[in-house]
């Protein structure tokens, strides 16, 4: 139990401290940051549960008003923003992802981390980006999906990323990886 | 920890925080609810006039916070201006100004500790079903303590990176990073058993 919510707590600050990798701005002003990195080694090293667990921790200390997100943002009114439907798929797009790399034991850590990573850390997490995005500025789905579109070759990168970090984890603290525990 | 909270003392910083949270939810739901310009011109510059109140500190470090939306009321505004409705774009940029601009307010005009009170209260209905909200306060406690801890190693990563490299610091040096933090989960995970436990 002490494990578990030690490691969530230090997982849900980690997605705090790689929103300070310097980032680099695309057009429309969502930055491209490590930040969503985090989400998906939420998923992969933590797994389903305790990896969604350290996302809604993390964003309810954004909500009550911690600059955690990249650009030191904060508070209630990034819950309203276009960008809302981010935050709000964050805990859903690590509950995915953990839970591939539970269920898919059969092929390499690093291909079934980063398959896992791009399903749940872009397809569920753009789904609620989109949707989100759509409702905010009034713009119809077909619309929201190619202004977002632009960010998906950074994300696909972090994908990898998250594949390769995952396994080289699991060699170097085999007992850390729950979601292959 | 620094948190957002305006260190401008204001009226609403001594409201209670549930009530101007319950207040944010409801104002949010009539704006998103009507359709008029003229309503959303008004409650806009009804937003503004409270940024003003406080003095000019407060409203420049409010206003700050507002003008990072430029990327999307630009996007919007020549959306429309394109597609000829105007009128329409307006309504949707001064709901998103507005939206955003209540929720920095009771942002900024609430304690963190204000916050987690009304946490801990909406939480309590949880306890009476045997769920441990304990667990939940002391992750909030450790992540506000080791968010600063974690930025501070991977500030020195970087630098041990420079020092060996004139490339600059990568996402090479997330992997060691990782190993860190759960070094330290693991380390307090100790610590807390040895003091009890949850």
């Amino acid at each position: 139990m002490e494990r578990n919510l030690a490691l969530i707590a230090l997982f849900a600050a980690l997605i705090a401290a790689l929103g300070l990798i310097p980032k680099f701005t695309l057009a429309f002003g969502i930055p491209i940051t490590a930040q969503s990195l985090g989400v998906m080694l939420c998923g992969t090293v933590l797994g389903s549960k305790r990896g969604a667990l350290a996302v809604l921790l993390f964003l309810l200390l954004v909500a009550l008003g911690l600059p955690l997100l990249a650009g030191g943002r904060g508070g209630l009114g990034l819950f309203v923003s276009p960008t809302a439907g981010f935050l709000i798929g964050f805990p859903v797009a690590a509950f995915v992802t953990g839970l591939i790399v539970e269920k898919w034991r059969t092929a390499p850590l690093p291909l079934v981390a980063g398959v896992a990573s791009v399903v749940g850390g872009i397809i569920v997490l753009y789904v609620f980006g989109i949707i989100g995005f759509a409702i905010v500025m009034e713009k119809s789905i077909v619309e929201s999906t190619l202004v977002m579109g632009a960010f998906l070759p950074g994300d696909g990168i972090k994908a990898v990323l998250a594949g390769f970090i995952t396994a080289a984890l699991a060699k170097a603290r085999p007992k850390s990886v729950l979601s292959r525990a | 920890m620094i948190s957002l909270t305006s260190p401008v003392e204001t009226w609403a910083h001594r409201w209670p925080a549930g009530l101007k949270l319950g207040s944010l939810c409801l104002a949010t739901v009539v704006l998103f609810s009507q359709e008029s310009l003229s309503f959303h011109a008004l409650v806009f510059a009804a937003c503004l006039v409270l940024y003003c109140l406080p003095g000019a500190r407060f409203f420049t470090s409010g206003m700050k916070r507002l003008v990072a939306l430029w990327p999307f009321v630009g996007l919007v505004l020549i959306w429309h201006v394109v597609i000829g409705a105007q009128v329409e774009g307006l309504i949707v940029t001064l709901r998103l100004l507005s939206a955003v601009a209540m929720a920095n307010l009771v942002t900024m005009t609430t304690k963190l500790s204000q916050m987690i009170d009304v946490i801990r209260w909406l939480s309590a209905p949880l306890r009476a079903f045997g769920l441990n909200t304990r667990a939940l306060e002391i992750g909030i406690a450790l992540v506000v303590r080791f968010t600063p801890a974690l930025i501070d190693k991977g500030g020195q990563l970087a630098q041990s990176w420079s020092a060996r490299s004139h490339k600059k610091p990568s996402w090479r040096i997330v992997m060691p990073f990782t190993v860190l933090a759960i070094d330290d989960a693991e380390h307090v995970a100790d610590a807390l058993k040895a003091r009890g436990g949850l």
